[in-house]
């Protein structure tokens, strides 16, 4: 028995080495995984390293700034300690952002999944309701629901999901209707197998490309949306830290403490330029042909 | 042409219906709902508001709510606003100028500078430019507008003193130029994420005319390159350009709203925010269907456009 030279198993795991080596090769998508994995490996183990907790209330240094004593990143307007605030903000920043790409691209899965697969009526009036959808200025849908409803970071996090989950169905109704016509999927039904199965496990595996590229990005959106909405009051709600809430009054001090503005705004933009650069670093990887240029 | 036209309005007409059925759920959801505005009344006793609820109607079914509030819409009735009691198209009118205004001088800008970023990168495909811009435009798409708003009035505000950090106008000037020196910082950190989309868009559609047989038919006729870029591939490539932006008109329009909010400039999401702080339901709700009713007509007016100039849509 020759365990190493049967001819099955090496050519699956050759199929899927290739993409995970075009991904190793491209400089971007490493950059990327880089950035968001250092911004991870900070947020979660950089508190054990600080001698402040977020909440500790420095009264002789407020508005220190960087790099004054142990205050890394300085101090804000009440004396806390930045760096602290930030990679605890991080934790809470980068969950909902996480959470809400789950949560979003499993209603945008089933939904593109269902009006691709049936087509017809159903998926007409699906779709529709996905363009309408995307007719509101997302900013202005979030905000009057995050305005309308009481803010828990929970509410927060399915709020943003509620108002990013068309993309998602777009792009798996497009490559579901494209995948409903193969052979496969007729035998299956030749085969008998109820809607529901052919639905999910014959055709959701062959979509799975698209809709972890399309995951990625909406990740980076929710950590915009979710800066957005906590940087104008309507978001996550101090105490608790996020980056959003952090430049939330930092335009008053921004003359006297730029380093409150600056120093939540980097973070933001490296974790939402890491997971695009991620997502556009698996786009090519998987192959996946990309539908809005 | 005309069964595409009326078939292209009959779908504006289904979205919008679609549209307006999401405002209303929207609306229910408001604290206290279309009641709230009296609830804060001193004095108002609960007998008092069952009967305004009454007399609003508000103790009838959801659906023949809906169809009475959809009528009113259609005949231009958006309400009151609670703050000042002016009627909610009025004051969306009064700052529509002002969002307009920003909105235009960013695209303008933005399609230049993308267009010509996207064409050159194109025909330079895998050069140094090209990469760069690739990168550059990644980054332009993921900082957040609002925080680049933040650093640009820090450095050519605060520190350099060059341009003033806010507002459309100094108070007692007004006029054109000084309108123009307060447009300046809103519309180019606005234009940076824009940049980016058409930058990406433009470069797309320009690799796919580059190849194709009437470009090199058009270089086997010995044609000028220069002539052939503007002419042949750039006019082709322009095409697909007037979709997109129908497209992208709610990224453009939020983008113009978040500008908005950094630098108090007086349009439609200053008024929004102000509004939302002030619990203003009925400007909250009169903007929310505005904008979604304007990217419906931007669409259709793209459509049209592109059926105009393109024989082969019209056809089909």
């Amino acid at each position: 028995m020759s365990d190493t030279l049967s001819p099955a198993t090496p050519r699956r795991r050759f199929g899927k080495n290739r993409a995970v080596r075009r991904f190793m090769n491209n400089p971007l998508a490493i950059a990327g995984l880089l950035m968001v994995l250092g911004l991870t490996a900070a947020c979660f183990l950089g508190p054990y390293l600080l001698p402040f907790d977020e909440f500790y209330i420095d009264l002789r240094a407020r508005f220190a700034p960087p790099l004054t004593g142990a205050h890394i990143f300085g101090t804000d307007p009440l004396g806390r300690d930045i760096a602290a605030r930030l990679f605890h903000a991080g934790q809470v920043s980068m969950m909902v952002g996480f959470l809400a790409m789950v949560i979003s691209t499993v209603i945008g899965t089933v939904v593109g999944v269902v009006a691709g697969y049936r087509g017809g009526w159903t998926g007409t009036a699906l779709m529709r309701l996905v363009d309408a959808f995307l007719s509101f200025p997302s900013v202005f849908l979030l905000l009057t629901l995050a305005a309308f409803i009481k803010p828990s970071p929970m509410m927060i996090t399915l709020i943003i999901a509620f108002t990013s989950w068309m993309e998602v169905a777009r792009i798996v109704e497009a490559e579901v209707k494209s995948v409903r016509e193969r052979e496969f999927v007729m035998a299956a039904r030749m085969l008998g197998l109820s809607n529901g199965w052919i639905m999910f496990r014959e055709i959701l595996p062959n979509v799975m490309g698209p809709i972890v590229v399309a995951a990625t990005l909406t990740v980076a959106r929710s950590i915009l949306m979710e800066a957005y909405i906590s940087f104008l009051g309507y978001g996550i709600q101090p105490p608790l830290p996020s980056w959003g809430n952090m430049l939330n009054g930092a335009q008053q001090y921004l003359a006297a403490a730029p380093w409150l503005a600056i120093v939540p705004g980097l973070a933001i933009t490296i974790a939402v330029t890491g997971f695009n650069f991620i997502g556009d670093g698996l786009r090519d990887a998987l192959d996946v042909r990309s539908h809005n240029g | 042409m005309a069964r595409f036209l009326i078939g292209r309005l009959w779908q504006s007409i289904v979205l919008l219906l679609l549209v307006s059925l999401i405002g209303f759920m929207v609306l229910n959801l408001a604290p206290g709902g279309p009641l709230s505005q009296y609830a804060l009344t001193p004095g108002m006793t609960k007998e008092a508001l069952d009967r305004i609820a009454e007399q609003m109607g508000l103790n009838r079914p959801l659906p023949l709510q809906y169809l009475d509030w959809l009528w009113k819409l259609v005949q231009g009735d958006w309400g009151r606003s609670f703050r000042d009691n002016r009627p909610v198209l009025e004051v969306i009118n009064s700052h529509l100028y002002a969002t307009l205004l920003l909105m235009g001088a960013s695209t303008l800008l933005s399609m230049l500078i993308g267009g010509w970023i996207g064409i050159r990168s194109a025909i330079r495909q895998g050069s140094a430019f090209d990469y760069t811009m690739t990168v550059v435009c990644f980054v332009a798409l993921s900082i957040p507008t609002f925080w680049v708003g933040l650093v640009a009035i820090f450095i050519f505000s605060l520190r350099l003193g060059w341009l003033p950090a806010g507002n459309m106008y100094t108070v007692g000037d007004g006029s054109l130029g000084d309108v123009l020196v307060h447009l300046i910082l809103p519309t180019c950190v606005l234009a940076l994420v824009n940049v980016a989309i058409w930058a990406r868009y433009m470069r797309a559609a320009t690799l796919e005319v580059v190849n194709q047989d009437f470009v090199r038919t058009a270089h086997a006729k010995g044609l000028a390159p220069r002539r052939i870029l503007m002419k042949h591939i750039v006019g082709n490539a322009l095409l697909p350009m007037i979709t997109l932006a129908g497209m992208q008109l709610p990224t453009l329009l939020g983008g113009a709203l978040v500008t908005e909010t950094v630098f108090t400039w007086p349009g439609m999401g200053r008024l929004f925010l102000d509004s939302l702080g002030y619990n203003d339901y009925p400007v909250v709700m009169g903007l929310l269907m505005f904008s979604a009713i304007l990217v419906l007509v931007g669409n259709l007016l793209a459509d049209l456009l592109v059926a105009f100039v393109d024989p082969r849509i019209r056809l089909e």
